[in-house]
């Protein structure tokens, strides 16, 4: 009767002032369906340096470099990528090639209006435009993985379209950077 | 030992209680056809820590489908029939009467009792006694209600169902749940990444949704009975929009795994994922009928987001909405008969309602960002999220758009509303 006393007070202090604050994952089952996560995590832990880094700065983070330029914008319920951004994206597709550790995540984003669940689809749909680019540019697939944050990371807060088209975007970011 | 042990789990679970935050319910507009009832006050109810007939009375009151006859002060009160002055009722055109009384038992619970009384024919058409505990006030108060509501309306009532919302303050987003009067919220999770899609399962037990917390949608099914949660889908890529199936046995979900975002079925633990639908466009927002038959959705392979419909393990499609550029977010009411969802006109965001059978189209609300519909399990209110002074809130509207209600947090942003099933379903 103790026993079971003392677990059930814990699993209800648990559920209550457990509501954690969830940057850990601890409590949370990871079950067989993860495991594409577990390959990302994996990849996130792989820092992709330059051949000769140490001496040389990183061009990802070099604001002279094209690299450290990461996101592309897009039209009001719009996923195609408009032509301007190809050699942003050309240079990181090289920049995979020839670094075939590196990976990127793709993360697809849409303006406030709608629906957040077809946010999400639109984000999507803007994130694996992107990442097929990348593959028509010669980049693995298993290199890039796309996905969206739908409306709920917005850049800018307020409900003008200047804000909007700052929000209509794909960010890519390299492991180690998410 | 059992005392002790009771007594301390009460007092953990007064513990989770969020009294700060509750919900507070504005209701503006007025029904058809109300019903004019009087509830008095019960005989004795001053020994409970709040008055039953007060929330009986503001369950009736919020349903709009009351006109509520202030019952003013009735001495002695009446706990009988034969005791209720029907002529002085009568003249005040009231067609229903609650009268009730409480007492302290020997054993320290409480009996409280109600009668349900028809003015005109000046009989009693309902009533039953209830024992109760100090902490058990509103509870039996909205059981109350519903048996009123149902004996004088026809349909279940709702009050004694509840309601998830998400409330965002600053950045942190938490999933509440909370009485369909909107008081007594917990919070189920707290996080520091957003939260969005919490649907409940049909027994009411667990709420699955989507969690960004790994930098990516990920669908979680959380048990409210323990407090603990799975994964139920963490594909490569996005996994979003559950939506559970009628018996509880399966998610509908949308994962980008394949390529694209695409419906699938999945266990609620994640076992056995199977696509069920296979085009280039997007197709989401899965949502089951209640007989488990078909699934409506949302897709743009026709153009632009329209709501479909096919069978529930797939095949064919047939396009449901055809007016407008932007229909989304479908859900179809418990009797299966009607359909809402969200229509963007003039880039304005509003509820609609599509009468299944016939056809007939109506605009429910009036908003510029109105979204997530959510049906009250007796289809006569849905709950949505919409924008007041660039804040999000919770508002609902009755199934003939007449009725309509604002909940509001103070500061704090609320959204993604999902009403609860009947209690004991």
């Amino acid at each position: 009767m103790r026993k079971l006393f003392a677990f059930v007070a814990v699993a209800l202090l648990a559920a209550c002032a457990g509501t954690p604050e969830m940057e850990s994952k601890a409590g949370v089952e990871d079950r067989a369906a993860t495991s594409a996560a577990g390959d990302r995590q994996a990849g996130s832990a792989v820092t992709p340096v330059a051949p000769n880094a140490g001496q040389q700065a990183n061009p990802l983070k070099d604001p002279g470099s094209i690299l450290s330029k990461r996101s592309i914008f897009y039209d009001y319920d719009k996923y195609d990528v408009k032509d301007e951004y190809k050699p942003l994206l050309q240079a990181h597709a090289r920049y995979l090639a020839q670094n075939p550790g590196a990976k990127m995540l793709v993360q697809g984003n849409a303006d406030e209006r709608g629906s957040r669940e077809y946010n999400i689809a639109l984000g999507q749909k803007r994130a694996d435009g992107v990442k097929k680019i990348l593959q028509l540019m010669g980049v693995k697939e298993s290199q890039v993985e796309s996905v969206s944050l739908g409306e709920e990371k917005p850049r800018c807060a307020e409900a003008t379209e200047e804000c909007y088209s700052k929000n209509r975007r794909s960010d890519m970011l390299y492991g180690g950077e998410y | 030992m059992q005392v002790l042990f009771r007594a301390v789990l009460f007092l953990l679970a007064l513990a989770c209680a969020n009294a700060q935050a509750q919900l507070s319910i504005e209701i503006t507009g007025g029904g058809a056809n109300q019903i004019p009832i009087g509830v008095l006050r019960f005989a004795g109810e001053q020994v409970l820590p709040q008055n039953i007939s007060d929330i009986v009375e503001a369950d009736l009151r919020r349903s709009g489908r009351f006109r509520m006859l202030f019952a003013g002060s009735v001495e002695p009160l009446p706990t009988e029939l034969a005791q209720v002055n029907f002529a002085d009722w009568k003249s005040r055109t009231a067609d229903a009467m609650v009268i009730g009384s409480v007492v302290r038992l020997a054993d320290g619970r409480f009996e409280a009792s109600f009668r349900l009384l028809d003015v005109p024919k000046q009989t009693q058409i309902g009533g039953v006694a209830f024992t109760l505990t100090a902490q058990q006030v509103r509870t039996t108060a909205h059981r109350i209600a519903d048996m009123v509501y149902e004996k004088l309306t026809g349909d279940r009532g709702v009050f004694s169902t509840r309601i998830a919302y998400v409330v965002k303050q600053g950045s942190r987003y938490e999933l509440q749940i909370a009485d369909a009067d909107g008081i007594g919220s917990q919070t189920a999770l707290a996080s520091r990444e957003p939260i969005i899609s919490p649907a409940w399962s049909p027994d009411g037990t667990r709420i699955a949704y989507v969690s960004f917390e790994n930098k990516k949608p990920v669908v979680y099914v959380h048990s409210l009975v323990s407090g603990r949660r799975q994964v139920a889908a963490n594909f490569k890529g996005s996994n979003s929009a559950p939506a559970w199936s009628a018996d509880g046995k399966q998610l509908a979900v949308v994962l980008s795994k394949d390529g694209g975002s695409q419906i699938y079925l999945i266990g609620p633990d994640g076992s056995n994922p199977r696509r069920i639908t296979n085009s280039g466009s997007i197709d989401t927002e899965p949502f089951f009928t209640p007989d488990g038959k078909y699934i409506y959705f949302t897709s743009d392979r026709g153009g632009s987001p329209q709501i479909y419909r096919m069978s529930a393990s797939g095949g064919e499609v047939a396009r449901v909405t055809f007016d407008g550029g932007y229909n989304v977010s479908p859900r179809i009411s418990n009797d299966g008969k009607t359909l809402v969802y969200i229509a963007r006109d003039s880039g304005r965001f509003q509820l609609r309602s599509l009468d299944l059978a016939t056809g007939q189209g109506q605009a429910l609300t009036d908003g510029q960002r109105d979204e997530s519909p959510s049906f009250a399990p007796n289809g006569k209110m849905i709950l949505y999220a919409t924008q007041t002074n660039n804040r999000g809130s919770l508002a609902a509207v009755s199934s003939d758009g007449r009725v309509k209600q604002r909940l509001s947090v103070q500061a704090a942003d609320v959204r993604e509303p999902a009403w609860g099933p009947f209690f004991n379903n």
